[in-house]
């Protein structure tokens, strides 16, 4: 589980985050949502430590992150996985050399074991054998984040983070990717966090859901709280199209 | 200003503490060595072929058609060829194309890894990025530095004895007996010493630019101009400082 306490954040004096508290539990998908320039991408970087927190505490089952030495963060990175908006796949390596990336710097296994490894993860995220010599530029943008979520889970992360997974996916790909997200949390137990606005990702696999608007803590529950919450920020945000609209009528009227 | 000047040293060096502490894995940064030689090193041995060529060409029609004077022996031209090609063109000069050709090449590919998020995943994983990206290219160029030099100036001889060879300004004797004349080893290893400090200068300050990079294309683009321009700049001051030292 990942807690976080009081967190703030600013950049040259602009508060970007005031006072955050929220727990995102193992096992489950837990989603960041808001709008744009909310502040979920500066929240995500803080809990993973790209970001330093001005104040407050981000706690790796119980470790806590801000106080933690550049040794002992390097040793907790070794446990988290991310999955990069636009993939982030390394352009000189192959598809497998991607996954075996992390293998290779720092698990300890002879070469056949960790072609094993990879090939095992490329496999488990449904991606064709004939792919594994290709290089990032080769493949779809749906194949490269299967592959990045392979090379994620390679190292058999305790917590997995996903910043913006649909971005640039047609909706059957999207669906696809979250699914994959939420069976490989439910899979390996892991603490799971995803930054997202898409409506379709949030009412598939929200789990526990937090919403940030303009740095503040608007809203917290899950996919299932969405339909009967009354908080304002949330329904502007949830219910901004149309369709959400009509959707939201057909669910109340049943 | 000054103020910008000193924050930009600071973290060059904070860079360079990175890149040069312990990596998590000496295999793997290794096994990049020799690829960066190749690719800076060797796919630069085609541009410095033809500048050493030609220039060695044109400095000696140069120095024959400009000393046409009784008073100096017709054996001036080898020398002074020799010379310029020891001292100050096998290196300073070298490396001035080097770090256009190298230097943009570096901080683009760098820069890239900045702004499409690889350099993030790879501190996420836990990997030391600065060491895994820097330190073999730092290592592949310093390393075929004198393989450079000792070309560009086995080249340049070689332009200068095709004017003997092939045009009646100066005679393959006279130009022979000017190359041999005098000769001083320590010119080629103070040339090869140069071009190493050169080598790691266009080297670590192009990374420097590329790593911190932040933006997009246009990013990329300042980075990479910043890059040549700057390790230019640095690469000229240091030539003062060492030539200094070393000839004196």
């Amino acid at each position: 589980m990942i807690e976080v306490k009081n967190l703030h954040k600013s950049f040259d004096g602009k508060k970007i985050l005031e006072d955050i508290s929220a727990q995102f539990l193992s096992g489950k998908v837990n989603q960041i949502i808001g709008q744009s320039g909310s502040g979920k991408t500066v929240l995500m970087k803080s809990i993973i430590g790209l970001f330093r927190p001005e104040e407050g505490q981000v706690l790796y089952d119980g470790r806590n992150l801000v106080d933690m030495s550049g040794r002992e963060v390097k040793r907790l990175r070794q446990e988290v996985g991310m999955l990069f908006q636009g993939s982030a796949l390394f352009d000189s390596l192959t598809v497998l050399g991607n996954v075996m990336f992390p293998l290779e710097m720092f698990a300890k296994m002879t070469r056949k074991e960790m072609e094993e490894r990879a090939k095992f993860c490329l496999t488990r995220v449904n991606l064709m054998p004939e792919k594994f010599g290709l290089y990032p530029g080769e493949i779809s943008g749906g194949m490269q984040k299967r592959v990045a979520i392979a090379r994620a889970i390679a190292l058999n992360p305790k917590y997995l983070f996903c910043d913006e997974p649909n971005s640039g996916l047609d909706p059957v790909t999207s669906l696809v990717i979250d699914k994959l997200i939420e069976e490989i949390t439910e899979e390996y137990n892991i603490t799971t966090i995803v930054n997202t606005h898409d409506m379709n990702s949030i009412m598939e696999t929200g789990a526990h859901i937090i919403l940030i608007e303009k740095g503040h803590k608007a809203w917290e529950g899950s996919k299932d709280d969405i339909f009967t919450s009354d908080n304002k920020s949330l329904n502007d945000f949830v219910f901004a199209s149309d369709l959400f609209k009509n959707v939201r009528k057909a669910v109340n009227n049943k | 200003m000054l103020k910008s000047f000193f924050k930009e040293v600071g973290e060059y060096c904070l860079l360079m503490r990175k890149t040069f502490s312990r990596p998590d894995n000496w295999r793997m940064v290794l096994k990049q060595v020799p690829t960066e030689m190749v690719k800076l090193g060797v796919d630069s041995v085609g541009i410095i072929l033809i500048i050493s060529v030609f220039m060695g060409v044109i400095m000696t029609m140069q120095v024959v058609l400009n000393t046409e004077n009784p008073m100096l022996p017709r054996y001036t031209t080898g020398l002074m060829l020799r010379d310029t090609y020891l001292l100050e063109f096998s290196s300073t000069i070298m490396c001035l194309l080097l770090a256009g050709k190298v230097g943009s090449n570096i901080a683009s590919e760098i820069g890239s890894m900045r702004v499409s998020e690889q350099i993030d995943a790879m501190e996420i994983m836990g990997v030391n990025s600065a060491n895994y990206l820097i330190l073999p290219k730092v290592l592949g160029l310093v390393l075929f530095m004198p393989v450079l030099v000792t070309f560009c100036v086995a080249l340049g001889l070689l332009g200068g004895a095709g004017v003997a060879q092939f045009t009646d300004l100066i005679t393959m004797s006279d130009y022979i007996y000017g190359i041999q004349y005098a000769f001083i080893p320590f010119y080629f290893t103070q040339g090869v010493i140069k071009s190493l400090f050169f080598g790691f200068i266009i080297s670590s300050v192009s990374s420097f630019y590329g790593y911190y990079a932040y933006g997009g294309a246009l990013a990329v683009g300042r980075a990479s101009t910043h890059a040549v321009v700057n390790s230019s700049v640095i690469m000229l001051l240091a030539d003062v400082v060492l030539t200094k030292i070393m000839l004196t």
